[in-house]
């Protein structure tokens, strides 16, 4: 993964360039309004950089020099927002089989059972969401990104909203799906110790700069 | 049991139920996509677009009826192409009513539906897009589903808003016993001729009844969706 980008937003101008390698969790870390969700949108496709490029898995998503600037829906990015953002009306078995669709090309290197079975979230796939925890629903939410077979799966403070012992509980699933399906993650939090537990990839960011890369 | 309706009254109490339901159908796919235009949507325009949308509800009914007769009347720029090339002949017949009803009721069908669509969380949207939906797929299986609450509000509003229609309807076309003589038309004849206050009376406490029924039953069905879209 190789990412440059330039993005003038209010007071603030977000100039940031780092790459990772393929398969590992690499942290972007640093205090409110530092600039990382903003790259982690701009890497999905929901804001456009000013200018740069994004190169993901052997596929630019993004390159203002060339022109290119893939859709959301054609990036192939897992996204997990802080609150889950799972979709009401539809059970956790429909929410984890909502980006099923992007699987149809036979590249499908995820199971249905494997997933559900790892995040341990069986007994929940006929609940609607509103009747789950917040650490069922951010398990959930893990999911439905996986199980739309991403390149990469972006993270966005996805135990902001949990407490203490949910994040404990929840750190080792991260884990798991980091190494035992290889997908590779990119990983915003304020928290340090989520940081040290999950990755020694870590960006530190402030004002929308990087300050430190180790 | 003989009916307590005289035969024009039943006319006019199911003509009126049908143009309420074809007027209501006819619009709501329009409503929906205006509706998603406004909400979702940023143009040159935009405001003017808003502005026209309103009119109906703001202009003197009299005033859209006139301007149907003269767009589609046999002789109107749109009524002169309708019946020469494909034989349909709209004003003075009921789907002239359904054109004026529907026309009236559009703003209040927009309005509710647009209120409906502001409040789906766009994050939702952008959840899905991240998950390969394009925008036709993010529109019909979040955006749609989480606004039906609010979709069936506004079509029992358009629904009772059309079925009190009068001004453009009998300006447009007309009040023809059996053919376009709604509900409130038929009303109006009783109150001109002698002895008809009975009959007015009968028919101002089926309009009621109605409109109370459709309320109440909007009601029930917000609660239903909103019940169901939240599990």
């Amino acid at each position: 993964m190789r990412v440059t980008l330039q993005r003038r937003q209010g007071t603030c101008c977000i100039d940031v360039a780092f790459s990772s390698d393929e398969n590992g969790i690499t942290a972007l870390f640093g205090p409110s309004g530092a600039g990382k969700s903003s790259i982690i949108n701009m890497v999905a496709g929901l804001k456009k950089p000013d200018k740069g490029s994004i190169f993901i898995r052997g596929r630019w998503l993004f390159d203002s020099a060339h022109g290119i600037n893939l859709p959301p829906e054609k990036r192939k990015v897992g996204y997990v927002f802080q609150d889950g953002l799972l979709f009401p009306h539809l059970s956790v078995r429909g929410n984890l089989l909502y980006g099923r669709h992007r699987n149809q090309s036979g590249d499908d290197n995820v199971t249905f059972k494997q997933i559900v079975n790892l995040l341990d979230i069986q007994h929940l796939l006929s609940r609607k969401p509103n009747t789950l925890s917040g650490g069922e629903k951010q398990r959930v939410a893990f999911g439905r990104a996986v199980l739309s077979n991403p390149d990469i799966l972006l993270m966005d403070e996805p135990l902001a909203s949990l407490d203490d012992a949910r994040k404990d509980e929840m750190l080792p699933f991260i884990k798991k799906l980091n190494m035992r399906l290889g997908i590779p993650i990119l990983y915003v939090s304020h928290s340090l110790q989520e940081i040290l537990t999950l990755t020694d990839n870590v960006i530190v960011l402030t004002n929308g700069k990087i300050v430190e890369a180790s | 049991m003989p009916s307590p309706l005289s035969p024009v009254e039943m006319d006019a109490l199911l003509l009126s139920l049908k143009v309420a339901f074809w007027a209501v159908l006819c619009s709501l796919p329009f409503g929906v996509m205006l509706a998603w235009v406004l909400t979702r949507l940023d143009f040159p325009g935009k405001s003017l677009l808003d502005g026209l949308l309103h009119l109906p509800l703001v202009l003197p009914p009299v005033v859209i009826g006139y301007l149907l007769l003269v767009a589609l009347g046999r002789n109107g720029l749109i009524g002169k192409m309708l019946h020469e090339y494909l034989g349909i002949s709209i004003a003075f017949t009921w789907k002239g009513a359904v054109a004026a009803s529907a026309i009236m009721a559009f703003p209040l069908l927009v309005r509710t539906v647009r209120l409906s669509l502001d409040a789906v969380d766009t994050r939702l949207e952008m959840a899905a897009r991240t998950l390969g939906a394009g925008s036709w797929r993010v529109f019909c299986t979040i955006t749609l589903p989480l606004s039906i609450p609010g979709i069936v509000a506004g079509m029992v509003l358009a629904f009772a808003r059309s079925l009190g229609e009068f001004g453009a309807t009998i300006t447009f076309v007309s009040n023809i016993p059996g053919q376009t003589q709604t509900l409130p038309l038929a009303l109006y004849s009783m109150t001109q001729v002698p002895n008809g206050e009975a009959a007015a009376m009968r028919l101002c406490c089926i309009a009621i009844v109605i409109a109370l029924l459709a309320l109440m039953g909007a009601n029930l069905l917000e609660t239903y969706f909103r019940r169901h879209v939240e599990g």
